[in-house]
């Protein structure tokens, strides 16, 4: 006869921290490798990189907050942080700024905020922004699939887009240019595609919910479509937005981190949906390429006033 | 259906299922608590040395307390504080002798010819409790039925917990008993018509009942077959699930038009009105990997849950764990002394394989899980920075009157927090700053009233020494 | 960047802050709290326990010099680190733990009478703020437990020291989880 106590619910799922962000890292998969068949092996080892900067840095910040290492080295949060980092800078990028990228998300945007659950940012997009404002150069210029990467470092199809429409070239005279594929950016849009297969399958087991990433790709889509219909020469279709730089790594990978994000399922509707129109503003009319970043950090910065209004109702109260 | 969240759980009820309910013969001695799950204690009406029989009323009911009868006949030994299936509580303990003899010749009770006013009082004689196991007095929430004109009984055979089965047993082998308690309870509690709403994991129940429903023809009692899903046994959940309305918060099922008792509850009057015996037992599943032959057993009331056991083919070993109730929502119990009452509905004799360890407490990382699968609304992840942060109005805010305690956003967690834990401790808290706040007050207010009296009485005094100054003044002037 | 260029600076910067500063004082003298109010609100969340430990006669009166800015609100040992957190919420100030030397935390006591020791000379009576004793001169004194607040005032009074604070009884026993 035990009689240790154990306070009711006597049974859990076993879910865990640790198995959702390995889910994760798994479904990042085919994204790298998407990268590696488009690059070469360079992604590989950025992402190696990161994923020891990262624990490096997550190992001395838990010292400096004199917190013990474990359970928190081994949970994975931290690799998934540095792999959507390594994922979304050009694999270009000199390692050392990669590395300062890293170390500045984990330290700073999730450390100095109290550590896991705690950070009101994407850590991720914190790096990547300090990483774009500081080195706007290397971080814009991504090779041409496939080929010799010193020679041809160029312009992503989203940069010359911009550049093109400023320049008063039509659509279709853009859209033959070198940068752009079938649907969006040559080599990007199989790196979107990579991307929304892993998406699916973290839909499909539940690692995440599909309010987020349907919302996203909404906010984006509809606003793109819209805006092409009556002015077909000035805007991009919404096939080309959402096949186009980060959009699906964003929605499925970067919007849906679940501690930055809204509380409920209605706030997280409005939170994506924010974050797509962002994104295809700031693309459209804003001062950089790639809106996902500063689109993902702005809606971070509503989330209290989205979680104020989006409270779900609670059984035996009438809605409020 | 009208239900959020909610889990879908291996249910871990079939070993008992194989074989019939057996009888747990009456223990030497037995200890009946006087709380017999309401939370609330019956007041003893019988002293030590007093000789009882089978039917004798020892604790009259008080509260949320129902009557209290005893189970065999014999002799009261001593009223003590004893371990019980909440804790510890004062218990009558009573020596059998082994004769069940009972109190007064028992008839039939020919309930057709009586009101449903008397028909009530007749319930509450009869000591009825919520067998479903919270123990409230059967007639007092019928009666309420009665005041407010609720026209639904529903009869609770959704026993959506894993593990318990003892309802599907009852439901199995006293399908006409259930029927017949329906019956009565339709005439005490006014009410119009039955739903008995059983979970569709139960096929052999659902048959039992309607053959017994076939042979009672009575077109105000249907059968209502609902999808398996924890909890929705639960008044709140079920009461949406069946007829698309929500018990208010600041409420009860009456005033939205219905009333619920568990079938073992209607199958208790069935028999008392039948037999005319008060309730003196239940069925209890005793099951769990810990006990040799899972099975339900009918015991009676006062039965330490060791003698249960024992019934059952005893422990397989020693590192097992004993848990009132089911695996969500049991209690750990002190041991096997602890005795059977009215809302002991599972003995369960969990080992480590059934109740695999959680891991490290994590932070929170607010993926909303719990959420999906609270079924009442709530958002636990705010409720439980609410309650670690001591936020009253952040708990208010985010509805912990509400939580019913059911465990799901604690089963889903991948930070494994105890979440109900929490929200319990918090509850209590809040229980106690309520009580805290409520002393103060009166203190205030006897603080004003002693400053009253006080300045009244140096008035008094006052006006006194002007009044003797006055007079000695207008005799005497001059001399000191 | 030449000297009349930084100085209109200066002085478009200068005259910006006086105009906020000028438009946030007028703010602040007109949604100034009732101080009747505010008295209220505050004397709401002591705990009325009317001991003097913080050196005014009573839990209204601290109220008030709290109200008026003369007092702190670390001042009430048995309101605790509650009452301070709960009054630094409503006062928008900084929250401190208790000063010590207005007296320490202790966990809630009542007075007991040793009956045995007692002589019914009625000192305790008048010192009690609540009136929670109940006695005559030379007649039994007794503390009501529920009434008493544990403020130790009747303590000193007593010339045969028979007066002694212990645990009240548990009105509520806890559940036990196992």
């Amino acid at each position: 006869m035990v009689t240790n106590t154990s306070a009711p619910p006597h049974v859990v799922a076993g879910f865990s921290v640790p198995r959702v962000m390995y889910q994760v890292l798994l479904a990042l998969v085919p994204v790298l490798a998407t990268q590696v068949y488009l690059f070469g092996l360079r992604p590989l080892l950025l992402a190696a990189m990161a994923g020891v900067t990262a624990l490096a840095c997550e190992a001395l910040a838990l010292r400096l907050r004199q917190r013990s290492p474990q359970p928190f080295l081994r949970d994975g949060s931290v690799l998934v942080t540095a792999a959507l980092l390594a994922l979304a800078v050009p694999p270009t990028l000199p390692q050392w700024q990669l590395a300062l990228g890293v170390a500045t998300a984990v330290l700073i945007g999730k450390h100095a905020y109290g550590g896991l659950g705690q950070n009101p940012f994407n850590p991720a997009m914190v790096g990547y922004a300090v990483l774009l404002v500081s080195f706007p150069l290397e971080m814009t210029r991504w090779p041409a699939p496939g080929g010799e990467w010193d020679a041809m470092t160029g312009a992503t199809a989203l940069d010359t887009l911009r550049t093109g429409l400023r320049q008063s070239y039509t659509m279709q005279e853009i859209f033959a240019g070198p940068a752009f594929g079938h649907m969006g950016a040559a080599g990007g849009e199989w790196l979107n595609l990579a991307a929304l297969a892993g998406g699916l399958y973290l839909l499909v087991r539940r690692i995440v919910r599909w309010h987020i990433p349907v919302a996203m790709l909404a906010g984006i889509a509809v606003p793109a479509a819209l805006f092409q219909l009556f002015d077909p020469g000035a805007h991009a279709s919404a096939t080309f937005h959402l096949a186009a730089g980060a959009t699906m790594l964003g929605a499925f990978f970067i919007a849906t981190d679940p501690v930055s994000a809204a509380t409920s399922d209605r706030g997280r509707l409005f939170y994506g949906a924010g974050i797509g129109l962002l994104t295809w503003i700031i693309r459209t009319w804003g001062g950089f390429p790639d809106g996902v970043a500063f689109a993902v950090l702005i809606m971070n910065l509503a989330v209290p006033l989205i979680d104020r209004y989006t409270v779900p109702r609670i059984y035996g109260h009438a809605r409020q | 259906m009208n239900v959020r969240g909610g889990l879908q759980l291996k249910s871990h009820k079939s070993r008992p299922l194989e074989r019939p309910i057996r009888v747990v013969p009456a223990p030497a001695t037995l200890v009946l608590a006087l709380d017999q799950g309401s939370g609330e204690d019956a007041v003893a009406v019988v002293r030590p040395g007093d000789p009882v029989h089978v039917g004798t009323l020892v604790g009259s009911a008080a509260g949320a307390a129902a009557a209290l009868h005893s189970p065999v006949s014999g002799t009261v030994r001593e009223i003590t504080v004893r371990p019980t299936p909440r804790g510890v509580g004062p218990c009558i303990v009573i020596d059998n002798d082994g004769r069940d003899e009972p109190a007064t010749p028992v008839l039939p009770l020919d309930w057709h010819a009586l009101d449903g006013t008397t028909l009530l009082e007749r319930i509450a004689t009869a000591g009825a409790a919520g067998l479903g196991g919270a123990a409230f007095p059967t007639a007092a929430k019928l009666a309420l039925a009665r005041t407010t004109g609720a026209e639904l009984l529903l009869l609770n055979g959704a026993e959506c917990e894993p593990w318990i089965c003892c309802d599907d047993a009852l439901m199995r082998e006293h399908a006409a008993d259930v029927v017949l308690g329906a019956q009565v309870m339709l005439t005490a509690a006014g009410a119009r018509h039955c739903v008995i709403a059983i979970e569709d994991d139960k096929p052999l129940a659902v048959a039992a009942v309607e053959s017994a429903l076939g042979t009672a023809s009575d077109a105000r009692i249907a059968i209502r077959v609902l999808r398996a899903l924890f909890p929705l046994g639960a008044e709140g959940p079920l009461v949406a699930a069946v007829t698309g309305r929500e018990v208010p918060h600041d409420g009860l099922p009456p005033h939205v038009g219905v009333v619920c008792q568990n079938v073992g509850t209607a199958a208790a009057i069935g028999r008392f009105v039948r037999d005319g015996q008060p309730v003196t037992r239940r069925v209890v599943t005793v099951t769990g990997s810990g006990v040799r032959e899972p099975a339900n057993v009918e015991a009676r009331i006062g039965t330490p849950i060791g003698d249960l056991v024992a019934a059952c083919g005893g422990y397989t070993g020693t590192d097992v764990r004993p848990i009132a109730g089911g695996s969500l929502t049991g209690r750990l119990v002190a041991g096997d002394e602890v005795p059977v009452t009215k809302g002991l509905n599972c003995v369960l004799l969990a080992t480590v394989a059934d109740l695999p360890a959680r891991g490290p407490e994590m932070p929170c990382i607010r993926c909303g899980d719990c959420a999906s699968a609270c079924p009442a609304g709530l958002l636990p992840q705010q409720l439980y920075v609410a309650a670690r942060t001591d936020d009253a109005d952040g708990l208010e805010r985010f509805g912990l009157g509400a939580c019913i305690e059911c465990g799901c956003c604690d089963y889903v967690c991948p930070s494994a927090i105890p979440l109900t834990a929490r929200f319990r401790a918090a509850r209590e808290r809040q229980h106690l700053q309520a009580l805290e706040r409520r002393r103060a007050l009166e203190a205030k207010v006897r603080y004003e009233r002693h400053q009253h009296r006080l300045a009244e009485q140096a008035e008094a005094e006052r006006r006194a020494f002007d009044e003797a100054r006055r007079r000695a003044g207008g005799q005497d002037s001059g001399q000191p | 960047m030449n000297g009349v260029t930084i100085l209109t600076a200066i002085a478009a910067a200068a005259a910006l802050a006086a105009a906020l500063g000028a438009v946030l004082g007028w703010v602040a003298t007109r949604l100034r709290r009732d101080p009747d109010a505010l008295v209220e609100q505050i004397d709401a969340l002591l705990p009325q326990t009317q001991c003097g430990q913080c050196r005014y006669p009573g839990c209204r009166p601290y109220a008030d010099a709290i109200a008026r800015g003369e007092a702190g609100i670390d001042r009430c040992p048995p309101g605790g680190e509650a009452t301070v957190r709960a009054l630094a919420a409503l006062l928008d100030r900084e929250p401190r733990p208790v000063d010590p030397q207005y007296g320490v935390t202790k966990p809630p006591l009542v007075a007991l009478i040793d009956e045995d020791r007692c002589i019914g000379c009625a000192l305790c009576l008048p010192a009690c703020p609540v009136d929670a004793i109940v006695g005559a001169p030379r007649l039994m004194h007794t503390v009501l437990a529920s009434q008493c607040t544990g403020c130790e005032l009747c303590l000193a009074p007593c010339p045969v020291d028979c007066i002694g604070m212990v645990e009240p009884a548990a009105q509520h026993p806890a559940r036990a989880w196992a």
